[in-house]
């Protein structure tokens, strides 16, 4: 096996088109472990975390740009990005401990594609955008698109993330990413539920709930974002009715394994639990903001 | 089996700069106990569950078992041999000792590497941050109160130095 | 904090000085079993059994002997077949399969090459058939009438019988009238317990370098809780005399009973005779968690009678552990486990059968931790019931000196009221509930151990003193050692350099188990020490021109009348002229361990929504007898509740119908973190055991016993919910709340 650190994209993409069989990687956190364990066995490995673009993180003209390599410590670090996307940041600071968190990104965190990645359902809450690396130029997909099962996505072989685009949220705006874990630290999440929602006159005018773990990838649950679409805060909370409908749409949107991590009962269950609560942070979030 | 490709690496270790051929499948860990003779670091899991390989890495706590070695080209790197300034032990170090919170001693490196990277962000955290801060590295032997305790007490002596 | 009864004033025992071998840890530099490489070293990777029960019909290591950089390969083939009835037999067995593989992860053969992934690859092409055998994985299917045999070779112990069983032990107890106490009682309580595997989880995998020469003889450098039984063992799976085999202890990174047997020696051993080159093995996490420990799992059923004013008369009860593919004694140590209460009408099965698993291994208290979980449950509802204070049921039932064991014979003098009392007193205990939480009580105890030490002590010309042991240090014992020889001596701690020796360099030291070695080895220690001071007063005698009977030894210097204190620097400068070098070996065989009882105390908050279960505040009280170095006892005392919490919450082995392990790794393997725990206060309670000159009690196992019925207990208080099987995991919380 070789190691290959290319300084450019384009570099990137000659050494992958010149070396069928290799494996790109950023934090390299579930890559030396698998190598190790001797699965997979690429014949090169390809370091993207020199290429300038790939670490880069901006906010210019409404919208963030967040290189796809970059440390999610970074993220978690990035006090306008946090105020930003508060969920999605402490998604991205979620992941494993200080010392994953200084090498995970949210690229190696989508593109590995585990059902319970905990970056990927409040990346897909704020609509965040891939831009890939493929043949000799780019192509822009939605994040929700890149996996489409466990450990498999729809990158061809030779393409990468380079980077993740979100545009700035509307006013009035919160999100929040809630996962179960039994420990508090370091353990795969069990469920993960990600929360954005808009506030205008007092009242929810856009939702998007994003359920991790609970179905072959991160899921978008229409219902339970109906159910809040409407919904008045009175006193600052939702009421008892609306949240049970959160959580009864989330419970009815997933499609469970039973693994040694959980119980299919257990995370329907607690699927609604944590949409339901991520709900009502994402709304204090938002009525804070705003 | 294929044949094992080896790169060069050159990067400063502990202030002092090295060089080392490792494999390029090697892990960074191999790469400083068995090519740099480095042993403080330890591997308890080889797959990033447990901290006691904890090193720095241009200022910042990684898993060294997570690490390719040759990823390591151009860095500066900082093991726990390296904490201490000559004979003076780092204060955590010596509220390591005077707390105990080592008991058997094979997760004090990766801890004593972790507390440093924390102390160096935030001289004054909470024990509540202490605790996440130091989720990433496992210790069997204390039930981590000890441990708490001596971070607290070195980040106490840390801020009285610096005022 | 500390509750002192009355005693001796010392000067050093009972100080914390930093530990001796502290530095070396702080910097790096204290070298672990992986952390010694040899010139022309190889590395080597075990080849283990994807199945969980299988007749090994072939292995063929022909591809892999040929294959780049191997330069041996060892099977069964290549150590002597020891008898069924060597004590050896098991440990042989269980580091390399001979005929049959008993569970996935039993080594079958191994190759020594010149890098681990050379080695690693060749392991992996040696070609092995087998046949496959039904596969037994719970004690309910071990139990089963006409249930396969797990291990052709097990007979059940103490039976006199010579047919193959599944059953390892079966003990039963029985003292009293308990049929009759039932019919009389006022409450009877009744509930049935299980508990999962888990494993020690030291952090340091095992590991160990062994050099073979010419000659024969082996070195072996490695980590274990006992180097005198590396040597041990190793010598009889070889088939060798002992003196072939020299094994030097490394630094030990967590052992908790689990380094008390090895694993990896012989291997090594073999591999580096075949191959002429020292050879080095280390596990990976996966291997350690598949192929050594665990802690038996445990199913109970106990039934408690008490009057209303909370007598408790009778306890009936059978508890049952699964422990692994071999014979081991957790059921007969379980039985003797339940001794906290006085309970004049007993009876007790205590049942232990084999499994389709890893040979279970001691951890901290072995069997005790399962028993107390059930009784301690079940006395903290019989305490709801009657509306009565946790603690005051406890007292009112203590057992005290002279009151009976389980076994029948009595108590020595004991703590466990003074513990009782001391949580009872406590700040946490006395102050109010916080909204939002409950608060349970749990005790525990272990017995502890005695058994063989030896000491040298070295006294040098400057007055320095060396202190040596076989006692490897697991959490602080060289700085315990110190301490003792420093009261003896009368001289600075610092001044005495504690070392553990190999096994060619002290005399034979029994393996570190029991939390003997402060009790034991100290022994050892300040008895060299007194035959020292004997022979510094004759020596000091014949310098001050005195009788030697006139002399006494008075902090750290000889005393005459009418003459200049002569310190012990002195007498040593003169050793050369006095009768040569001053130096004493001790040796014993100990006897009067005294038990160590702990009540815990914990406040725990219930998520009822998702079922998890967060230790907000956790107080425990332990007697230590006197505690040599109180920080290195509160360590214990911690460390043993974090793990016993660990048991109590998240910690289990996961299975598949074939007997692979699921979750054999740190990430689903779950320990606790930092994050997960609060500080966990600690009150040391003194009661000195009358057997040893400073009152020692062992200190280290008790710790792990009550921390699960103490969060059962506060769960119970929370919720309304028991739960009775551990680990209390969220989905089983949910589970068992739902049922209310």
């Amino acid at each position: 096996m070789r190691y290959a650190a290319p300084a450019t994209v384009d570099e990137a993409q000659t050494l992958l088109s010149d070396n069928p069989g290799s494996q790109v990687f950023a934090g390299a956190t579930d890559l030396v472990p698998q190598i190790r364990a001797g699965r997979p066995s690429p014949s090169m490995v390809v370091d993207l975390k020199r290429i300038d673009r790939l670490t880069a993180v901006t906010h210019e003209g409404g919208q963030w740009t967040i290189g796809a390599a970059t440390p999610t410590a970074d993220l978690t670090r990035n006090a306008e990005f946090t105020a930003a996307f508060p969920g999605l940041s402490e998604a991205a600071g979620l992941i494993g401990s200080d010392q994953i968190q200084n090498r995970s990104s949210l690229g190696g965190n989508l593109a590995n594609a585990s059902p319970a990645a905990d970056s990927v359902p409040a990346l897909i809450a704020n609509a965040g955008q891939a831009v890939i690396a493929s043949g000799d130029g780019t192509r822009t997909v939605p994040a929700s698109e890149i996996a489409t099962g466990p450990g498999r996505t729809s990158l061809a072989e030779g393409e990468f993330i380079i980077e993740f685009t979100l545009d700035d949220p509307p006013a009035g705006t919160g999100d929040a990413y809630l996962r179960m874990i039994p420990r508090t630290e370091m353990d795969i999440a069990i469920v993960g539920a990600a929360v954005r929602l808009t506030i205008a006159d007092n009242a929810v005018s856009e939702a998007t709930v994003v359920l991790g773990a609970v179905a072959p990838t991160a899921v978008s649950v229409p219902d339970a974002a109906a159910a809040l679409v409407g919904a008045s805060l009175n006193g600052g909370g939702f009421d008892d009715a609306t949240l049970a409908a959160v959580a009864d749409a989330a419970s009815a949107a997933c499609n469970p394994i039973d693994d040694k991590r959980g119980t299919i009962a257990y995370r329907q269950r607690v699927a609604g639990v944590l949409a339901k609560r991520a709900a009502a942070v994402a709304a204090e979030r938002a009525q804070n903001g705003a | 089996m294929s044949k094992r490709s080896r790169t060069h690496v050159t990067c400063t270790v502990n202030g002092d700069e090295v060089d080392f051929l490792a494999s390029d499948d090697t892990s960074l860990l191999d790469a400083l106990r068995d090519e740099l003779g480095l042993t403080g670091a330890k591997e308890g899991c080889g797959t990033g569950d447990c901290g006691a390989c904890s090193v720095l890495v241009d200022g910042r706590v990684n898993c060294s078992c997570l690490m390719f070695a040759p990823e390591a080209e151009g860095t500066d790197i900082v093991t726990v041999e390296g904490i201490a300034e000559g004979d003076q032990l780092h204060p955590l170090q010596q509220t390591f000792l005077e707390g105990a919170a080592l008991q058997c001693g094979i997760c004090t490196p990766g801890f004593l590497v972790s507390a440093k990277a924390l102390l160096d962000e935030n001289p004054d955290p909470t024990e509540t941050e202490i605790r996440y801060a130091l989720a990433g590295n496992l210790c069997r032997c204390t039930g981590y109160d000890k441990i708490v305790r001596s971070v607290q007490e070195a980040a106490v002596q840390l801020r009285g130095a610096t005022r | 904090m500390t509750v002192t009864e009355d005693r001796p004033s010392y000067k050093w025992v009972g100080t914390r000085p930093i530990r001796h071998d502290g530095y070396d840890k702080v910097v790096g530099k204290a070298r672990f079993a992986a952390d010694l490489n040899l010139p022309g070293q190889l590395h080597a990777a075990i080849l283990r059994s994807p199945h969980g029960h299988a007749r090994i019909l072939s292995i063929d290591t022909s591809t892999a002997e040929a294959m780049p950089g191997v330069k041996a390969v060892v099977t069964a083939a290549d150590f002597p077949a020891l008898d069924v009835g060597n004590p050896e037999h098991d440990v042989a067995m269980n580091l390399m399969a001979r005929d049959v593989v008993l569970y996935v992860g039993h080594a079958l053969a191994a190759v020594a090459a010149s890098t681990r992934a050379e080695a690693q690859a060749a392991a992996a092409a040696i070609e092995v058939e087998y046949e496959l055998l039904p596969v037994v994985l719970s004690l309910d299917e071990s139990m089963a009438d006409g249930a396969p045999l797990v291990n052709d070779d097990n007979r059940t112990a103490f039976s006199g019988s010579d047919e193959p069983s599944n059953l390892a032990t079966v003990t039963p107890l029985e003292r009293g009238d308990v049929d009759g106490a039932f019919e009389a009682a006022d409450l009877i309580v009744e509930r049935e317990f299980d508990t999962a595997w888990v494993h020690q989880g030291y952090i340091e995998p095992h590991a160990c370098v062994v050099d073979v020469g010419a000659d024969g003889k082996a070195d072996i450098w490695a980590s274990s809780q006992g180097h005198f039984r590396v040597r041990s063992q190793t010598a009889a799976v070889l088939g060798w005399d002992t003196a072939r085999v020299k094994v030097t202890p490394a630094e030990i990174g967590g052992g908790f009973g689990g380094k008390t047997t090895i694993y990896l020696e012989p291997v090594a051993a073999r591999l580096s005779e075949k191959s002429g080159r020292p050879v080095k093995i280390t596990m990976s996490r996966d291997e350690v968690l598949r192929a050594t420990g665990p802690a038996p799992a445990s199913k109970a059923r106990i039934r408690i009678a008490a009057t209303n004013d909370g007598e408790l008369t009778a306890i009936d009860g059978w508890i049952g552990y699964a422990v692994g593919c071999t014979n081991d004694m957790a059921g007969f140590i379980g039985a003797m486990s339940v001794a906290s209460y006085r309970f004049p009408n007993l009876k007790l099965e205590a049942v232990a059968a084999l499994t389709n698993t890893p040979k279970s291994a001691a951890y901290r208290a072995p069997s005790a931790p399962q028993a107390a979980f059930a009784i301690e449950s079940v006395i903290d509802e019989i305490a709801q019931l009657l509306e009565m204070d946790p603690i005051d049921l406890r007292l009112k039932n203590a057992v005290v000196e002279g009151d009976p064991t389980a076994m029948g014979s009595p108590h020595p003098r004991i703590g466990f009221v003074e513990c009782l009392e001391a949580i009872r007193d406590s700040d946490h205990y006395r102050s109010p509930v916080p909204e939002g939480t409950a608060r349970g009580v749990g005790s525990g105890f272990w017995f502890n151990i005695g058994e063989q030490s030896s000491a040298t002590v070295n006294l040098n010309e400057d007055g320095t003193a060396t202190v040596i042991t076989g006692s490897p240090d697991i959490g602080g014992s060289r700085a315990s050692m110190a301490l003792m020889a420093a009261e003896e001596l009368g001289i600075d701690v610092y001044r005495i350099t504690p070392v553990v020796a190999d096994t060619e360099s002290v005399g034979f030291t029994d393996v570190t188990e029991g939390s003997r070695a402060t009790f034991a080895t100290g022994m050892a220690v300040v008895n060299a020490c007194r035959e020292l001071i004997d022979q510094l007063k004759t020596r000091a005698a014949t310098i001050l021109g005195v009788e030697a009977d006139a002399v006494d030894w008075v902090d750290g210097a000889a005393v005459a009348e009418d003459k200049d204190p002569l310190p012990l620097a002195d007498i040593t400068a003169k050793a050369k002229s006095t009768g040569g070098p001053l130096t004493v070996t001790a040796s014993l065989n100990a006897g009067g361990a005294g038990p160590s009882f702990a009540v815990h105390c914990c406040d725990v908050a219930v998520d009822e929504e998702t079922g998890q279960v967060t230790v907000l505040r956790y107080t425990t009280a332990q007697d230590a007898g006197t505690a040599i170095h109180p920080s290195y006892v509160e360590g214990q005392m911690q460390g043993g509740t974090a793990q016993g919490i660990g048991w109590a919450l998240n910690e289990e082995y996961v299975y598949d119908d074939d007997g692979t392990m699921l979750n054999a790794s740190f990430l689903d393997y779950r320990v606790p973190v930092a994050s997960d725990l609060p500080m966990i206060e600690t009150i040391i309670v003194e009661v000195p055991n009358p057997a040893h000159p400073y009152g020692v009690r062992g200190v280290g196992e008790t710790g792990i016993v009550p921390p699960m019925a103490t969060i059962a207990n506060a769960v119970s208080r929370a919720t309304g919910a028991r739960l009775t099987s551990l680990p209390m995991s969220p989905p089983k919380v949910l589970a068992v709340l739902d049922d209310r």
